[in-house]
């Protein structure tokens, strides 16, 4: 195990130093026109890494909207030498993903990314990234593993499943006080993930399991089966389309337990698919603050919402860096390493395997047709 | 890892016996919109022996009608019962109309073409498949399309989020009716499955009867000898497409009611779920596809209680290989133009 290892490091090294060399090239052809710019390079990039076509458009969009922000924000700050952001739309699919992160370490100019958005495209760059020296920040990779993978490059804003798992069952027991508890999950990596740590951490409270499929709409046995358990709440692992439906026929059906479901229902999809009021999602992202939510309006024409926010978080992570004078891949992973400032999420600060400190999981509930803004579980 | 407060019977009969009733009548209120989208499959096969597999895109134009037409008409959550009522029977109309319409314009452009020219029928079905991805991605792109126009904002309902689940904007309200052992039956429950019996009747009737009735069961008998009798062989091409599609738009309205909310590639499931049902009952036999659609639906929900949700696709087609191991062309196999008057 330790060879690879030290190949990659050298690898890594070697890219780094070209880099650094390229980087220096650049700068001697242009230092002239520009003197005054000093500490901040000019002519860089940062990429975004996500889905914006396809099916998980609505959630890659939700965060370049809040990458588009951090960006306003610093060129308009440094209008002299700005930053402009490459888009890699992987439709959330680790096969596109891979060939456009090949790409991405190509980009000599390209020292930071913001991304991959989902924990599967995200395991299959990792390694090339890691091996380019190319810092990443993902505002939204809940996979626990990918942290275990010694990826210097990687980094996420927000906490993983390990961390919602527990934060939900305490949910359910504590403050909604259930009892009896039903687990439902979508046979999805994600999903059924999830709904493990659930069930494990809610332990005898667990009365009954069922597993449905993705795409499924009908679910008018889980519906009985949930009605014979006689259970306070459910928990179902999944996504929103799913969970939407699922809750609709569980109410129309006449039970009236208290639904919750975790951060793939938190989308105002979940509403659209008949997700009844009273309803939580727990996620390990924030709500948007009330400023950064006007200024995404204004800028990307539409609400923020799931990870917008961590985006944001994350692109300033990259940004305050380059603006600080960190203009290669190396300097810029040295500085994100070492980062320790305020976000509008959560106090930033990474440990050696990319988690970030002081993670807190938010219940948000379901009223008047609306997701309200989270509230943290304690 | 599975709790110990978990291990349970497996397969889990008392479950199913103890919910017997609420397991097999949702079973036949989902199985009856199978049969209804199973009915346009197994007529047009009846009549060209062509599988018509862009038939699941037919029904999913059908459930947007119904959402589109709803909202239309001002449907929200505050909509009175009685409103409610005549909205979607109104929705049921469009449904109809649309899902006819989509089907008729499948015949025109996918299949006639190809028929005058004698293609083999392998072709016909590679048309079909293309079209049933055409029609699915082009409902998928709506938010694109309108783009082009500039319509978005005019008609960001219509098409917003356009690879999304779009719900119906009312709920339909759900009252037990009556208790049968372990299970109230509902309003939607009834509605659902009356309406499909009622609409089995009026076709089953109608191909019996009816002189263009006579005409169908003609051209699925022999194409060339009812040719010979003055049948014009592509108006009864059509016709059979337009049934399919208007039964395809009451199944989406159905399906609407029950389910409430559809997206743009909702019929692939449906669709192959309903085609399983055709064959099962005896593809080219209305009755056949009815019976067909009502033992999946069943088969799924006591899949699902015996042995946990996520089996309940392999019970359904392990019936369906049983089935065709002992009765080959399916439950009361017998084609279409076999049926006499």
């Amino acid at each position: 195990m330790k060879h690879p290892h030290t190949l990659a490091r050298l690898a890594a090294a070697a890219a780094a130093t070209a880099l650094a060399l390229t980087a220096c090239g650049t700068t001697d052809d242009s230092g002239g026109d520009d003197g005054d710019s000093g500490s901040a390079a000019c002519d860089l990039k940062i990429g975004y890494m996500g889905a914006q076509t396809g099916d998980y458009a609505n959630l890659g969009l939700n965060m370049l909207g809040g990458v588009n922000v951090a960006l306003d924000e610093y060129n308009t700050e440094h209008s002299d030498c700005k930053v402009t952001l490459e888009k890699y739309d992987s439709q959330g699919d680790p096969e596109k993903a891979t060939p456009l992160a090949t790409k991405a370490v190509q980009d000599d100019k390209l020292i930071g990314l913001v991304g991959p958005s989902f924990s599967g495209e995200t395991e299959a760059t990792g390694p090339t990234f890691a091996e380019a020296g190319l810092v990443t920040v993902s505002p939204s990779a809940t996979n626990p593993a990918l942290s275990t993978n010694g990826w210097d490059t990687f980094h996420r804003v927000l906490g993983n499943d390990d961390t919602q798992a527990p934060a939900a069952a305490t949910f359910i027991t504590g403050t909604l006080g259930a009892k009896k508890v039903f687990v439902v999950d979508d046979a999805s990596e994600y999903g059924k993930g999830l709904a493990d740590g659930v069930a494990d951490s809610l332990g005898g409270a667990v009365t009954d399991r069922d597993t449905v499929q993705q795409k499924q709409t009908d679910f008018s046995a889980t519906v009985t089966k949930v009605k014979a358990a006689d259970v306070d709440a459910l928990f179902y692992g999944g996504y929103y389309a799913e969970a939407g439906l699922l809750s609709k026929q569980l109410k129309a059906a006449g039970w009236t337990g208290t639904f919750v479901s975790g951060d793939g229902s938190l989308d105002p999809g979940f509403i659209q698919a008949g997700g009844i009021d009273g309803s939580f999602l727990t996620c390990p992202c924030a709500p948007s603050p009330d400023d950064f939510a006007a200024k995404f309006k204004e800028l990307n024409g539409a609400d923020p919402g799931t990870y917008s926010a961590e985006a944001y978080d994350a692109a300033t992570v990259l940004l305050s860096g380059i603006g600080e004078g960190n203009d290669t891949r190396e300097a810029l992973l040295d500085w994100v390493n070492n980062y320790d400032a305020d976000g509008i999420t959560k106090h930033i600060k990474f440990d050696e395997t990319g988690e970030v400190s002081g993670v807190s999981v938010f219940a948000y509930e379901v009223k008047g047709g609306k997701i309200l803004p989270g509230e943290p579980i304690e | 890892m599975v709790h110990p407060a978990l291990v349970q019977m497996f397969p889990d009969f008392p479950l199913l016996f103890d919910h017997f009733f609420s397991f097999t009548v949702t079973g036949l209120a989902n199985g009856s919109v199978y049969a209804l989208v199973a009915l346009g499959y197994t007529m047009v096969y009846g009549v060209l022996q062509l599988i018509n597999f862009a038939h699941s895109e037919v029904f999913m134009y059908g459930t947007f009608a119904v959402v589109w037409t709803v909202y239309f008409l001002g449907g929200d959550k505050q909509t009175s019962v009685g409103a409610m009522v005549w909205m979607l029977a109104i929705a049921m109309v469009v449904a109809m109309a649309t899902s006819a319409g989509v089907a008729l314009l499948l015949e025109r452009f996918a299949y006639r073409p190809l028929i005058k020219r004698d293609a083999p029928k392998l072709v016909a079905l590679i048309s079909a498949i293309g079209a049933s991805f055409m029609l699915a991605e082009t409902m998928g792109l709506r938010s694109e399309i309108a783009g082009w126009f500039g319509l978005s904002d005019k008609l960001d309902f219509y098409v917003s989020r356009s690879r999304d689940t779009k719900g119906l904007t009312i709920d339909v309200p759900q009252t037990t009716v009556f208790t049968l052992g372990d299970y109230g039956v509902t309003s939607t429950d009834i509605l659902v499955i009356g309406s499909a019996l009622l609409m089995m009747i009026f076709l089953d009737q109608y191909v019996r009867r009816s002189r263009m009735g006579r005409g169908i069961r003609a051209v699925a008998q022999d194409p060339e000898s009812a040719a010979l009798m003055g049948v014009n062989s592509t108006r009864v091409v059509q016709v059979t497409f337009l049934l399919g599609g208007v039964m395809a738009g009451a199944a989406a309205t159905l399906y609407m009611i029950r389910i409430g909310a559809t997206k743009f590639d909702a019929g692939f499931i449906l669709g192959v779920k309903a085609f399983t049902a055709a064959v099962m009952g005896g593809i080219g036999n209305l009755r056949g596809a009815l019976l067909g659609g009502l033992v999946l639906g069943v088969a799924e929900n006591w899949g699902s209680a015996l042995f946990g949700t996520e089996w309940k696709d392999i019970v359904a087609f392990v019936l369906l290989v049983f089935i065709l191991l002992f009765r080959p062309s399916g439950l009361l196999g017998e084609a279409l133009g076999k049926a006499r008057a």
